[in-house]
């Protein structure tokens, strides 16, 4: 106030230009701590199509230091033997609502669907996390290092995503992945007609009511961000041209949508059919933003070969269908077809039980495509669980591959991952075991579980 | 007038016999030179031959003679396993549960619910039956899941064969549910729903002699017997031995009231679902309650389901319970043999695995005297594998329900071959 009172005074002097924050939740997340790790004569699946045996992986300071033959244990390291078992890239699950919908599933804990209004791109999914929830555990056993938590599906935007390590966190932040980019959820189909169609969840508008009217609200809200951006332009170029301009008003809804069209948040699309995915590939063309990845895409199948051709993901289940009719046509083989068709293969959970085996969900993916003679490798199938992933997620550079310098995200397998008998021994983020198979005293209990029956009994 | 009526009802009983012979089994069939296992993960037999006729299994022999006229499938390097059961689902009774209308597996607002019986709602014309028969499941037990209270009507058990009767077993159980949504049906609180279970159960109870005397009073009163209700008629067989109560349990606690139910009337409880079942497990075993679940529960989703733990098989086989493991559902249900391989993974043994999805439902419903082993005058189901059955990269390659060899095809395999090669498109041809 006093400070407005003296340039009031002095004259008009210049304000300062107003930007916005882009990282007002900034991620809290610190490695735990970890002492050099080597584990040698292993089976290893680089994540990238490439399988080494006989051997070494050694993680120093949180990231891969070597892969390869006979490499030296530096001085205090732990040596695991890896003989007769097989290492991995951790798995990244880009569909998950753990935290958003934790167990225990009670209506208090319901956080994944800002039901209301069809366009809910203001809602932020990590602000629904809630890091106590044992599932996180659960998918560290089954060999998680990664993980996208989506909002729900009711909305035609359904809000902000947020890419996770799979970590123990005290709050939300602690688990975001340092320098992930953000996406957002949209739906096609049937989730956004059912929820708003009857006026039940929003009786002064009955819309969408169909799929047009679906396609309808996304792009008025496409054609809003155009609008709001070029206010923002406007105001920006006012004020470099040295007029007294007062910023617009922020609309946390618009932003989101203006961070689509900027090609700052990543868009993860909900679509079951292909030809509600041919439909949405002709709206990112008129408003010429990019959809990373379509979710569930039970129909990919069908037009492999388009979605190649616009470098979209998809992110699948091995082999549900038919829950509803969008499923319905579902196959066993989709996963193997995009991936045969050269576009990018994504397995998926959605699903707190799915992501402790998604490894197994790849198996049976690969097995039903060399029953119709794809000829794939089990290493090329692993890009399905982490290097597809990173990439749909904007991580690929830090992650997702064993490389030299990525982060040390791994998993040691009992046996063969492709195997239902097999089991992560340990997974590690950044070098460091988030779970454990052969210590489990030292696997993390939830504050939700102590004293509970089960403690700790995450097998 | 009785006397017409008994012929009535006998010729229904002949028309329903009649009615459930699936097929004509003309062929004899051969499986020879795979890998046997006779009776569940038991009874290998390597280099087995394996002959069917007249839809029932005739004999098995390590290296027996084929006889001449008998169709060969050659098994070679090969697992041979009797067909799947799968329990707890669906099939039969839904077809597109969320969002289609047809779902014939939950009856929200039927009056009568124990006396339903699914039997009169099962489309043998399901496309999930193909889907799930081609994963070598032939046998399933399906039922409701829902109805206005907590009492759900009577199951079945069903082959997944051609045919248009693909009942086996009508009233094979009766479900019954404890939870806090039962609870929350019945009054508020457990205390309101086990009163009332047990006021019916002891209201449907047959006292022996007094039973005798009322039905005369009853038939003096009238001039002739009151006809009994669907739901008197379900409990009767239920008292009688007849068929089981399945009851729907996860808390520990609510297990414990289960086997105290069992004590009290004496008739045959099955335990279902039973996330916490492994903390009452020796109990279980000494109340003779088999345990039909879900072997891949581990999270603590509600407060009734705190010790969920996949070590929850293991445990329970290892203190002597039977158990058969669930194929979840309808559309998952042929998932079945990857559940049960995790239970392995966390202390089943592959054989007590193989049990749990053959001999034992097998047993547990009441069927052993027709399936449940590859021995000679069993039904024909019989499954081919490429490899182990619970493995997940395996599959079979020969599928026989009651001698009858089934194509492997479905929707989803025309799907597949029609978008092999992208190249069909824009015309689209079969």
């Amino acid at each position: 106030m006093l400070a407005a009172g003296i340039t009031g005074s002095a004259g008009a002097q210049k304000r300062e230009l107003v930007t916005i924050n882009k990282d007002p939740f900034p991620s809290s997340y610190t490695r735990l701590e970890s002492v050099p790790t080597l584990i040698t004569n292993a089976t290893v699946l680089d994540g990238k199509g490439g399988l080494m045996e006989g051997a070494d992986v050694l993680m120093q300071d949180g990231k891969i230091k070597r892969v390869g033959k006979n490499l030296k244990a530096p001085r205090g390291a732990r040596t695991i033997d890896g003989t007769g078992k097989w290492v991995t890239p951790g798995i990244i699950d880009v569909h998950s609502h753990l935290g958003v919908y934790p167990s225990p599933g009670t209506q208090s804990h319901a956080d994944g669907n800002e039901i209301g209004e069809p366009v809910t791109a203001d809602v932020w999914v990590e602000h629904s996390n809630w890091p106590q929830d044992p599932g996180f555990v659960r998918a560290a056993a089954g060999g998680v290092t990664a993980l996208q938590l989506l909002p729900g599906s009711a909305n035609l935007v359904g809000g902000r995503s947020v890419t996770l390590k799979n970590v123990p966190g005290r709050v939300a932040q602690d688990m975001k992945f340092p320098g992930a980019p953000y996406g957002a959820k949209m739906a096609c189909g049937e989730n956004p007609k059912r929820v708003y169609g009857t006026g039940e969840n929003n009786p002064t508008l009955h819309r969408p009511y169909t799929r047009m009217g679906n396609v309808a609200g996304y792009r008025q809200a496409f054609a809003d961000a155009q609008a709001y951006q070029r206010e923002w332009d406007k105001y920006e170029r006012d004020f470099k041209a040295g007029k007294d301009v007062l910023p617009p008003k922020r609309d946390i809804n618009l932003e989101t949508m203006a961070g689509i069209l900027a090609g700052d948040i990543l868009v993860h699309m909900h679509c079951y059919r292909a030809d509600d995915m041919g439909t949405m590939l002709d709206v990112m063309k008129e408003f010429n933003y990019q959809i990373t990845s379509f979710q569930h895409a039970t129909e990919s199948y069908k037009i492999a070969d388009k979605l190649a051709e616009n470098n979209v993901c998809s992110a699948m289940w091995a082999d549900w269908w038919g829950f509803k009719m969008e499923a319905y046509d579902g196959i066993r083989e989709n996963i193997p077809f995009v991936h045969k068709a050269g576009a990018c293969a994504i397995v998926h959970s959605d699903s707190e039980e799915g992501i402790q085996r998604l490894n197994q969900e790849a198996a049976k993916a690969l097995a039903d495509g060399r029953k119709v003679g794809l000829d794939i490798s089990k290493a090329e199938a692993w890009t399905w669980l982490s290097l597809n992933p990173a990439k749909s997620l904007g991580i690929d550079k830090m992650t997702g591959t064993l490389e030299k310098g990525k982060d040390a995200d791994v998993v040691l397998w009992d046996g063969d991952p492709f195997s239902v008998y097999t089991s992560a021994e340990v997974t590690f983020v950044d070098g460091a075991p988030v779970y454990d198979r052969t210590n489990p005293d030292f696997n993390p209990v939830m504050d939700f579980e102590l004293g509970q029956p089960g403690e700790g009994d995450v097998e | 007038m009785s006397i017409l009526k008994t012929l009535k009802g006998a010729s229904v009983a002949v028309a329903i016999a009649g009615a459930s012979l699936s097929g004509v089994f003309a062929e004899d069939i051969a499986i020879t030179g795979g890998t046997a296992f006779t009776k569940g993960g038991k009874g290998k037999v390597e280099n087995a031959t394996i002959l069917v006729a007249d839809g029932k299994i005739t004999s098995v022999t390590a290296g027996g003679d084929v006889p001449s006229g008998y169709r060969v499938i050659d098994a070679s390097g090969q697992w041979v396993t009797v067909g799947l059961m799968a329990t707890g689902t669906t099939l039969g009774l839904t077809e597109v549960p969320l969002s289609g209308s047809l779902n014939d597996a939950t009856a929200g607002s039927a009056k009568n619910t124990i006396g339903l019986d699914v039997t009169y709602a099962i489309d043998p014309s399901s496309t999930l039956i193909p889907v799930t028969r081609i994963e070598g499941i032939t046998r399933a037990v399906t039922g409701l899941t829902n109805t206005k209270d907590y009492w759900l009507g009577q199951g079945a058990v069903i082959h997944l064969g051609n045919g248009f009767d693909l009942v086996e077993k009508q009233g094979a159980y009766i479900g019954l549910q404890i939870s806090e949504g039962a609870a929350s049906k019945a009054g508020g609180s457990r205390a309101a729903l086990w009163q009332e279970i047990y006021a019916k159960l002891e209201d449907a109870r047959p006292e022996p002699e007094a039973d005798a005397k009322g039905d005369e009073k009853a038939e003096k009163k009238d001039g002739k017997k009151k006809k009994p209700s669907a739901e008197a008629k379900a409990l009767k067989r239920l008292f009688d031995g007849k068929t089981s109560l399945m009851v729907t349990a996860n808390r520990a606690a609510d297990i414990l009231q289960v086997i105290r139910l069992k004590k009290h009337f004496g008739f045959n409880v099955i335990l279902n679902e039973g996330v916490e079942a492994w903390r009452v497990a020796d109990e279980l075993a000494k109340a003779d309650i088999p345990v039909v679940l879900d072997a891949l529960e581990s999270l603590p989703q509600s407060f009734e389901t705190l010790g969920a733990t996949q070590t929850n098989a293991g445990r329970l086989a290892k203190a002597g319970v039977t158990i058969a493991i669930t194929g979840k559902g309808s559309h998952n249900a042929r998932l079945m043999p990857q559940n049960a391989g995790n239970a392995v993974s966390n202390g089943l043994s592959w054989e007590a695995a193989m049990d749990a999805m053959t001999v034992g439902p097998a047993e547990i419903f009441g069927l052993s005297d027709s399936y449940g082993t590859l021995e000679a005058g069993k039904d024909a189901d019989i499954v081919v594998w490429d490899g182990d059955p619970i493995e997940v990269m395996t599959s079979p390659t020969a599928v026989l329900i009651k001698g009858d060899q089934i194509e492997l095809v479905s929707r989803q395999t025309r799907l597949r071959d029609r978008y092999l090669d992208l190249t069909r498109s824009p015309q689209f041809k079969k």
